[in-house]
């Protein structure tokens, strides 16, 4: 795996200064506040926060599904935020998104068969015989019989399997960028490692770049060259994954690793875990967002917002007391 | 790698629907009576019944003889005769007009649940105004000016069933608007009109129809009601609602000159509900318990 | 010797479905001492979900509960129906995973808090009220009194599960069964909510039940696990004893399965092929066999059965049950 603290190439996916925020009964709900970050050819950069973080609407907003409030999205060269209809439509080609939800993510009352194949009619492929092969390859890749799938409905399978069908679609157009937005978390944990391996040999064979987004950190962890961790809105730290596991410099990211359940029954489980709840998005403390839970917050936390910068390990963090560097 | 997971599991793919254990008798025997029915007002001109204007001044009021299976009514006219003629009226505007209904307003529904914003604040709005109108003064202006008719009256119902159309087709779009499957499609770049046909359309279709076939029954009750009041289809062709008003007058002495339209519109409407709601059931997608 | 606070003999639960009968627990055998925790570990579908309705005798109705769930050594199935509801509450409590369906929506926490202290303890209004602030306290809610006029769709899921805790241990039951508590909230949430239940669990001196799938879970908190497969319990032993020295195949699969933090990026997971068997089509042999690296055909045709021939305390069904490469063979 390339040594991801020096991108060999021009990034694939740069996010500028992405603001996303919506009116939500007179208030405005700060979803992503000011996120920049970039994603290389081929690396797998895994986002990773808990629930109202953002990181899921960051993603919808780097494929323009939810147009950003302000920031911009730069992928191989064009300006996504800056394109529209006609011309936006063609790019998604090259931007594929895998769900949480594998059975929502299909149209219940279509085949497999043609589930898969509408990424090729949508962009006019009309020899059906060749659409025919490349559905079938496409699902012998993702380990399915296309012969026994093929006419079945999304509800005679199991989650797993939806999920295999959803990458399937994702990838019958060989696109370059996939964000998979928690792709295992609605599945059993033998079935999770069945679908990590999955997208790991995809990406292999089709050359992908993949942004992970996801809120078990072992699961980014097993995938992942690089990790982004958000708290509420913002970016705490990015790094190499080893590095930002091995030594966090954020404390958020510290109390994540905390709190992960060992499988280990020797490894007592901490205790004391930081109180309190997330604040709301609504309503966001001022200056560092995490400073409410945080146990090294002063007074400057509350008065400036931190910004992100280097450490001596070759992360990038966003505290004013990190706790490295 | 796990390949080919459904080798030797076809097992565990359920099977779609046990379809033959949930059709009741009930059912069986609505579809009977809707099919007999309607064979006889489609075949009513080859049918050796006599005409349903034949009037026989002798036999006025008459119970049911081997001449007249079910008797005559006030002007001597052969009741199962006007029975069967009726029916035509019955079924043609309950089948028409909902349709109407259906294409116009489930149309309307669709784009207003998928698109919101204002378009859907306007359809929303248009549709209420309709409903507000009051439904009766509206068939009494449309056959003031335009005369009746058995296509006024269907297209006096099928208008008003519209609201009717859009709120169900537009609660149904917006509750599949936001499942995954339809951003899913928005990413590999559908055009909205592939997303409202493809994905949406499907799932929104089967709802419709079921609702499709409780408004055919609530047409026929409709119908029969302004044939009541006069302002339906005009005499001497029957229909089921001016011949219970005809009836009326006749209610101590052949009280059965109301009773039998009263009757036959009372099964063909609960078998038009039994067949909707069966259908109902029966296309919901999601298999049962596991 | 203290009697076990729960047992369960040869239960089995079968439910008719248009598919054939499904056997979704299938001969458990259980017993729980006062005061201690069992933590039962499976993946969706391996019944374990069933097996708590079973002990706490919220079964469907069309589902047919055979053998024996004995608490405080009363029978609960031949138990009539007022002498079940005056158990729930004071002797048997329970937190389900998604606290916005165990909590009514349109009441208000404090109004749920009294009417439970009300019903099964005989408070009064005023006592009820202030024992409702003093347990919302201690499952950790800030501003106590203020809530308890909200309602649950006012607070954050993990408050709801502390809500959903405070009421069930308002009564100060001898058993609590927590199916899947967690697995709802975030981590940082999780790991908050887990330690509330084992502190509480230690000065109530409660036995506990804790379902779960994710064996990282059990791992730290409980005294004894229980591995279920399709239906049936696989393997059970001493938390320690069973991450130390496991035996049957399915759980080290599924530990092995699990991402661990401390291995490398892109470390390829060793993966269990295939799924579950069809709960309606139960097969003759170990029903882990279609799966297992290790099964031979004796696996597939004859069914191993619960059982602890090396007396170490630990069971397993599993006719080549792992050993440690250093163990001397038996």
């Amino acid at each position: 795996m390339p040594d991801s603290t020096s991108l060999p190439s021009a990034p694939l996916l740069t996010v500028e200064q992405l603001v996303v925020e919506y009116p939500v009964s007179g208030r405005t709900l700060s979803a992503v506040a000011d996120v920049s970050l970039t994603v290389g050819r081929g690396e797998t950069l895994g986002l990773v926060g808990e629930s109202g973080c953002g990181k899921s609407t960051l993603g919808r907003a780097v494929l323009q599904l939810r147009r950003p409030t302000a920031g911009k999205v730069v992928f191989d060269g064009a300006d996504l935020t800056a394109l529209d209809g006609e011309a936006l439509r063609l790019m998604r080609r090259r931007l594929q998104l895998i769900f949480q939800d594998p059975i929502a993510s299909l149209n219940p009352r279509r085949c497999i068969g043609d589930i898969v194949a509408e990424p090729l009619v949508i962009s006019g492929i009309t020899d059906r015989t060749e659409r025919e092969r490349r559905v079938r390859d496409v699902l012998s890749a993702v380990g399915l019989d296309p012969d026994v799938v093929w006419r079945r409905l999304p509800h005679e399978f199991s989650g797993g399997q939806c999920q295999r069908v959803c990458i399937a679609r994702a990838l019958i157009l060989e696109p370059e960028l996939v964000i998979c937005d928690e792709p295992v978390s609605a599945l059993d944990v033998s079935i999770r490692a069945q679908i990590l391996n999955l997208l790991e040999e995809m990406k292999q064979r089709y050359g992908l770049t993949l942004l992970f987004i996801a809120h078990d950190l072992a699961v980014v962890k097993a995938v992942s060259d690089r990790i982004a961790v958000m708290y509420l809105g913002r970016l705490c730290e990015v790094g190499p994954t080893e590095a930002v596991f091995n030594r966090p410099a954020h404390p958020y990211t510290a109390l994540l690793l905390e709190a992960i359940p060992v499988p280990d029954p020797t490894v007592m489980p901490a205790t004391n875990i930081a109180t309190g709840e997330p604040p709301s998005p609504l309503d966001p403390p001022s200056g560092c967002r995490f400073r409410t839970r945080c146990p090294r917050a002063d007074r400057l936390c509350a008065e400036k917002v931190p910004i992100l910068h280097a450490t001596a390990g070759g992360q990038a963090v966003a505290c004013h007391h990190p706790l490295t560097g | 790698m796990a390949v080919l997971e459904l080798e030797g599991d076809t097992a565990a793919v359920s099977p779609v629907r046990q379809s033959g254990r949930r059709l009741g008798g009930l059912f069986v025997a609505a579809l009977l009576w809707i099919v007999l029915i309607g064979l006889a007002a489609i075949l009513a001109n080859v049918l050796p019944i006599v005409s349903p204007t034949d009037m026989d001044f002798l036999g006025k009021r008459a119970p049911p003889s081997a001449a007249h299976l079910l008797g005559t009514d006030q002007l001597g006219r052969d009741m199962l005769s006007r029975l069967i003629y009726g029916a035509r009226i019955s079924l043609t505007v309950g089948l028409l007009s909902p349709v109407i209904g259906l294409v116009i307003g489930g149309a309307l529904g669709m784009l207003a649940g998928y698109f919101g914003g204002r378009f859907e604040a306007l359809t929303v709005g248009g549709v209420d105004v309709l409903l507000a109108f009051p439904p009766l003064v509206f068939a009494l202006a449309v056959t003031a000016y335009l005369g009746q008719s058995a296509l006024n009256i269907t297209l006096v119902i099928g208008v008003l069933s519209i609201p009717a159309f859009t709120r169900v087709a537009r609660a149904v779009t917006l509750s599949l608007a936001q499942r995954e499957f339809v951003v899913a499609a928005q990413t590999l770049g559908a055009t909205h009109m592939r997303i409202l046909l493809r994905e949406l359309l499907p799932n929104v279709a089967l709802p419709l129809m079921a609702f499709f076939l409780l408004a055919v029954a609530v047409t026929i009750v409709v119908e029969g009601a302004l044939s009541f009041l006069g302002l339906g289809v005009p005499p001497p062709a029957p229909s089921w609602g001016s011949m219970i008003g005809e009836g009326r007058e006749s209610l101590d002495i052949a009280p059965w000159l109301a009773f039998l339209p009263a009757g036959f519109m009372f099964v063909t409407v609960l078998a038009f509900n039994v067949i909707g709601d069966t259908l109902r059931a029966l296309t919901d997608p999601r298999p049962g318990a596991l | 010797m203290t009697r076990a606070l729960l047992s369960l003999e040869d239960v089995s639960v079968e439910l008719p479905t248009p598919r054939g009968t499904l056997r979704a627990v299938d001969n458990v055998d259980l017993s729980l001492m006062p005061g201690r925790t069992l933590g039962i570990v499976g993946e969706s579908g391996c019944g374990k979900t069933m097996l708590s309705r079973a002990i706490l005798q919220l079964l469907p109705k069309r589902a047919k509960l055979s053998g024996r769930v004995r608490f405080g050594g009363r029978d609960l199935a031949a138990l009539p129906a007022e002498s079940l509801r005056r158990l729930r509450g004071p002797e048997l409590a329970v937190v389900f995973q998604d606290p916005m369906t165990s909590l009514n929506p349109v009441l208000t926490i404090g109004t749920q808090l009294i009417e439970t202290l009300q019903a099964h303890l005989g408070m009064d209004g005023a006592a009820a009220a202030r024992r409702s602030v003093d347990l919302l306290a201690a499952v950790g809610i800030p501003a106590p009194a203020q809530r308890l006029r909200q309602y649950p769709h006012q607070l954050s899921g993990g408050m709801r599960q502390r809500v959903a805790i405070a009421i069930a241990l308002s009564c100060e039951p001898k058993l609590l069964v927590a199916d899947e508590p967690t697995t709802a909230l975030d981590v940082t949430v999780q790991a908050q909510i887990l330690d509330l239940l084992a502190r509480e669990q230690r000065r109530r001196q409660m036995a506990m039940i804790l379902i779960t799938h994710d064996l990282g879970v059990v791992a730290g908190r409980t005294d004894e696990v229980a591995v279920m497969y399709a239906g049936r319990i696989v393997e059970r032993a001493p938390t320690a004893q069973l991450f130390a020295r496991m035996r049957m195949p399915y759980t080290e699969a599924l530990l092995a399965a699990i991402p661990k933090l401390d291995s490398p990026p892109h470390t390829a997971l060793p993966a269990i092929a295939g799924r579950p068997p069809d709960p309606t089509r139960p097969l003759p042999g170990c029903s882990f066999s279609p799966r297992c690296r290790y099964a031979d055909d004796h696996c597939r045709h004859a069914k191993p059965m619960l059982a602890d021939p090396e007396r170490s305390g630990g069971l397993y069904a599993c006719w080549h049950p792992l050993t440690l490469p250093a163990a001397v063979g038996p």
